[in-house]
């Protein structure tokens, strides 16, 4: 990432590849800590399915980069400034709600730009797209679920999501805001304009939230810079997680 | 692409090389076999990388889910499977697109599975895209009725969506009280 002149098919892919690769990190994180058993195999199945993504995204942006880096030089020996994933996703686990709720705006987003992307005109991001779009079904169907069950719970389930809500709904801003990367990925037909998801997606969050009995929160800022590799704090302290049997160790094999 | 038929010189045939991989189990659902279970999409000669060379048999095999940690370890027993019966050069391609669907598995995949205590996927929905984006309303409206595969009995209820893999739900029979996985359409 050295090159000022950014090459929009590879930036495309790594924000795709680094969004799955922070979020099942995270997810990874509750391997043995879930509130109970079966939330637990959820969440780790939630992870691979989305670590079998950033390889498939990630593997393919190597490709296109063409400097003989593959998914693990990606996944594992970039920095934090080079990493373009969503803001939202490096924001700690927090509590159950936290968790939830995080996944909830992520998936209902991510399952319309998958299913945007099915439209590719790049071959190879279609056939991504068709086989993660089948596994993000299961995932939006799963946090939907529990938006509701827990929004409309109890008294304390029902403010703890809320709270949730309120403080991760300014990380959502960002994803519809285009750049240039975007507009000359949209251009190209490679993935759909970061705008043209914005009507989609609040459509999906209001039906779900109604359900949920929980208020959608009503700001008019928001954070940004993920995408073009401006962090939050947490991002670093992951990445010294998931990187560093390979920074210790540069090129060790199983 | 030379076929078996044409060099008939002791090559097998892709159908006896696909009856040869039917003994090659998921290590996941170990009575399912990976042409059962729909992976694998085909099998054909090619001719030698080198000249005098063996030929290749090459395997065209689709992932299940893109994080399956089987993945690899199928690729290799479909290798040794073929080299068993003296094929000697063997290459196996995995093929993303058309995506893998449980609509390949076989009736003797899905037999295998009830009566290893694992409910077989109901058909995909016609007319419904996988890739369709979720509806709410159709989310908490009744689910789609999973007969126990100890008793089938229809009296069941959903657990969990992820079971003991990202493949199988979890779900439990209110008559025998037996929890049971169930491979969900895909």
């Amino acid at each position: 990432m050295s090159d000022s002149v950014l090459d929009p098919k590879f930036e495309t892919l790594l924000r795709l590849g680094d969004n799955c690769l922070v979020l099942s990190q995270q997810l990874g994180l509750w391997c043995g800590h879930g509130p109970a058993l079966e939330e637990d195999m959820a969440l780790t199945n939630v992870a691979l399915d989305l670590l079998g993504q950033a390889r498939l995204w990630l593997s393919y942006a190597g490709e296109v980069e063409g400097q003989g880096r593959d998914e693990d030089a990606l996944a594992y020996r970039r920095d934090g400034f080079e990493f373009r994933n969503l803001l939202l996703l490096e924001q700690p686990n927090g509590h159950y709600g936290d968790t939830v709720v995080r996944q909830f705006l992520f998936d209902s987003w991510h399952q319309h730009l998958l299913a945007a992307l099915t439209r590719s005109t790049d071959p190879r991001i279609a056939a991504i797209a068709d086989k993660a779009a089948r596994e993000v079904r299961y995932h939006v169907e799963r946090s939907s679920y529990l938006m509701v069950a827990l929004g409309d719970g109890t008294a304390q389930s029902h403010d703890r999501m809320q709270a949730s809500l309120e403080t991760l709904w300014p990380y959502t801003g960002e994803w519809f805001e285009p750049d240039a990367v975007d507009a000359q990925s949209a251009k190209a037909g490679w993935a759909p304009a970061a705008g043209s998801l914005r009507d989609a997606w609040h459509a999906s969050v209001d039906a779900v939230l109604a359900r949920a009995t929980l208020a959608k929160p009503a700001y008019a800022g928001h954070q940004r810079g993920g995408r073009q590799g401006l962090h939050s704090e947490h991002l670093g302290h992951l990445l010294t997680d998931l990187q560093f049997l390979q920074r210790a160790y540069p090129q060790a094999q199983w | 692409m030379v076929s078996a038929a044409a060099t008939a010189g002791g090559l097998a045939s892709p159908e006896a090389m696909l009856a040869w991989l039917d003994a090659v189990m998921d290590p996941e659902v170990p009575v399912l076999s990976v042409v059962d279970l729909g992976i694998v999409r085909g099998v054909q000669w090619q001719p030698a990388a080198t000249p005098g060379g063996d030929p290749v048999a090459l395997v065209t095999v689709t992932p299940t889910y893109s994080g399956c940690p089987a993945t690899e370890v199928i690729a290799r027993a479909i290798k040794d499977a073929l080299r068993g019966h003296g094929v000697l050069e063997v290459v196996v391609r995995t093929q993303l697109s058309p995506a893998w669907t449980t609509d390949w598995m076989t009736p003797k995949g899905r037999d295998a599975l009830r009566a290893y205590g694992i409910a077989p996927p109901a058909a995909c929905a016609p007319g419904v895209a996988p890739t369709q984006v979720v509806d709410i309303g159709a989310l908490m409206a009744p689910r789609e009725v999973v007969p126990c595969p100890q008793c089938a009995s229809r009296h069941t209820r959903l657990l969990s969506q992820f079971g003991s893999t990202a493949c199988k739900a979890l779900y439990q029979c209110r008559d025998c009280l037996e929890p049971f996985d169930y491979f969900k359409p895909h």
